[in-house]
């Protein structure tokens, strides 16, 4: 099997970490890969920790990523981290909220769009393929500051 | 009509459901299971919540007799509360297909135990298809139907929380199947199942079970990928995709149809490879029933039985190496929202030094600090009876401690019994109900339930009411508060019921602050 690329996002339940995978597992099936993206329901809303895992290549087997395997890992809140460390590689990238212009966030619930955009620089896909799937899978009306929230976050590394 | 699409293994059932014209959907909202009917309903399929899974099933049941196509869907506990029908329907069938979807927990993500549901099928005698991804989904229901519409069966679908709830691309091939017509005939011979009329099915069961094994060895259900012949693995469900990362180099035996298991196709691959492993989330079911046939392979050690399996496991067993894993920092546990209308009970209920029988939904997150107010919970329903039976054995001064608290939904899935019960055998100190009423089934993710005074769909239907229940079955006292408004009155009404030798319910109702925002949204639809 060729390289299966993987992505992890976490933080707590009620950030979004289940509708920002969605959204970039959408952009890479759009784009052509076999995509397969893994998470846990459930007690989520109840603001315990969350964790969501996209996986793209050519051909990806198992839906959840190995330990140690994640290319990268953002985290929506800085204390999971350390929780979810275990699953980034040696040398992968890690990315905490910290790292994100946050003083131009209008709306702590658009944290999770600017941190897809920092995630997109480290995935060979063109811009609008994330802006296409960010507009498919968000009402029109929060379109506008989705959006410049991704690219505030895109630019920001 | 092919069409490529990122999906869940949820939604993949919910697609083929629609593509096999299921004439109705229904069962119980449970994770990992609850999205399939939700899904199914959006789609424009027919589908509800019944107050429990029994009753579910029951209505299936009646759909599929009356030749009807009907899939009842469940969490992997919901099948224990279904058993009773699922095992004698197993006998009689059904013209109509029924296809009973089991979704297990392994990992314990969202429930109270981790049961391998495999075992219904072998103790019920009832076939069983196991998808490993959407598109297995998918494929496999079609299949599922087929085979019911052949045989005049149940089939159990087995799926797991990483097959319902992992996304992955469906080809949805539209190969679905043709409506059937609605039609009664009386046929007590094979639909009444008193003793005479069940020995005849039995047998015919029985040997049903052996004309699918048969079946399956010629099917396109399994899969033989042909690689190593030094090592080869025989897998199912979720297992296969990790597998087939963690050794790319074997030969494997995928089974796509678990019950009755294809001896000849087993007999054949463990005869071609050198060491034949059986990598099996859950139970060791597929080791143990194919070492009883008498073909050896090796199983799993025990350290593999708690959890799920991942690729990092895989590659371990494969390597024989058990020791038990070092547990990453723990997350953040779920608790009770702010704001949300359970608090203030649970504060109350601490504050008093009551002794909680609790039971399954949010609130079960009572037992956290700060509240730390739950202090028994087995299964749903079991708040009432197991609280009559603390009082019935406690000493008078703990006995007038004892609370049971059980939510709304929960209260109308099998907490009814527990008030007759209460009522019929009542204890010498009495008893006291607190009904949490935030007026959904939350826990699950907002699910409407016979109190909400709206369908599946969140189209109006008439309401349940609690209060007339619990007065009907004659409870001395029933109150109705908003603990949340009104604490102090709670804490004095709380105390005065304990110190009394009354049965006595109260209703603490305040909608979740989650399910009040949605009820809200389906009123400015209408």
């Amino acid at each position: 099997m060729s390289k299966v690329h993987n992505i992890v996002i976490a933080g707590l339940g009620g950030q979004g970490v289940l509708k920002v995978t969605d959204i970039l597992a959408e952009a890479l099936f759009k784009a052509g890969f076999d995509v397969k993206k893994s998470e846990v329901h459930g007690m989520s809303q109840r603001g315990g920790s969350v964790s969501s895992e996209v996986r793209y290549g050519e051909e990806v087997a198992s839906p959840m990523v190995p330990a140690g395997e994640a290319d990268v890992l953002a985290v929506l809140d800085a204390t999971q981290l350390e929780v979810a460390r275990g699953v980034l590689k040696a040398g992968g990238a890690a990315i905490v909220p910290e790292d994100l212009p946050l003083d131009k966030l209008q709306n702590p619930k658009a944290l999770n769009t600017m941190m897809l955009g920092a995630v997109s620089n480290y995935i060979d896909l063109p811009v609008e393929s994330f802006i296409e799937a960010l507009k498919a899978n968000l009402p029109e009306k929060l379109h506008e500051m989705n959006i410049e929230m991704f690219y505030l976050g895109r630019n920001s590394r | 009509m092919s069409e490529r699409m990122l999906v869940n293994g949820n939604e993949a059932v919910a697609l083929a459901a629609l593509d096999c014209h299921v004439d109705l959907g229904c069962g119980y909202p449970g994770t990992p299971s609850s999205e399939i009917l939700d899904e199914f309903a959006r789609l424009g399929g027919s589908a509800e919540w019944a107050p429990n899974e029994k009753c579910a099933m029951e209505v299936a049941i009646g759909t599929a007799l009356a030749n009807g196509r009907s899939l009842v869907t469940m969490k992997h506990v919901g099948l224990n509360v279904a058993a009773d029908p699922f095992f004698t329907i197993a006998y009689s069938g059904t013209p109509g297909g029924l296809v009973v979807i089991s979704a297990d927990d392994p990992g314990m993500a969202s429930s109270q135990n981790e049961q391998d549901n495999r075992r219904y099928a072998v103790s019920a005698g009832v076939p069983m298809f196991e998808p490993s991804d959407s598109q297995e989904c998918y494929d496999f229901l079609i299949e599922a139907f087929k085979l019911a519409d052949q045989f005049r069966s149940p089939v159990l679908f087995r799926m797991t929380t990483r097959v319902c709830h992992s996304k992955c691309i469906l080809n949805r091939t539209g190969a679905g199947l043709p409506a059937r017509k609605a039609e009664f005939i009386r046929d007590p011979r094979s639909n009444v199942m008193v003793p005479a009329f069940a020995k005849i099915a039995h047998r015919r069961l029985r040997s049903d079970l052996k004309t699918m094994a048969e079946l399956s060895e010629k099917s396109s259900w399994h899969k033989v990928i042909n690689k190593s012949s030094d090592l080869g693995i025989i897998t199912s469900g979720i297992s296969y995709q990790h597998v087939r990362e963690a050794a790319p180099e074997a030969s494997i035996l995928k089974l796509g149809f678990t019950w009755p298991l294809p001896e000849k196709t087993i007999r054949e691959f463990a005869g071609s490879v050198k060491r034949c492993i059986v990598i099996d989330e859950g139970d060791n079911f597929l080791a143990d029933n194919i070492n009883a046939m008498g073909i050896s392979v090796e199983g799993k050690d025990q350290e593999f039985r708690f959890g799920e399996l991942n690729v990092t496991r895989v590659r371990k067993l494969l390597a024989g190496d058990n020791t038990p894993e070092t547990p990453g920092a723990p997350g953040k546990p779920p608790q009770l929202c702010v704001g949300c209308p359970h608090r203030k009970t649970f504060e109350a209920l601490r504050d008093l030094d009551c002794i909680v029988s609790g039971d399954i939904g949010c609130y079960t997150l009572g037992v956290m600090p700060p509240f730390n107010a739950i202090h028994s919970c087995v299964c749903m329903g079991a708040s009432i009876t197991v609280g009559l039976g603390m009082r019935k054995m406690l000493p008078e001064s703990e006995a007038r401690k004892v609370v049971s608290v059980i939510g709304d939904s929960t209260f109308l899935h099998t907490g009814i019994n527990g008030i007759v019960e209460m009522v019929y055998n009542r204890p010498e100190t009495g008893h006291v109900v607190v009904i949490l009423d935030n007026s959904i089934t939350a826990m699950t993710g907002l699910q409407e339930n016979p109190a909400t005074g709206r369908k599946l769909d969140h189209t109006p239907a008439p309401a349940v009411s609690l209060e007339k229940i619990v007065e009907g079955i004659g409870v001395d006292n029933v109150d109705i508060i908003d603990t949340t408004v009104e604490h102090e009155r709670f804490k004095t009404l709380l105390q005065e019921r304990l110190s009394s030798n009354d049965t006595s319910v109260i209703i603490a109702r305040r909608p979740c602050i989650l399910g009040a925002v949605k009820a809200k949204s389906y009123e400015v639809k209408k």
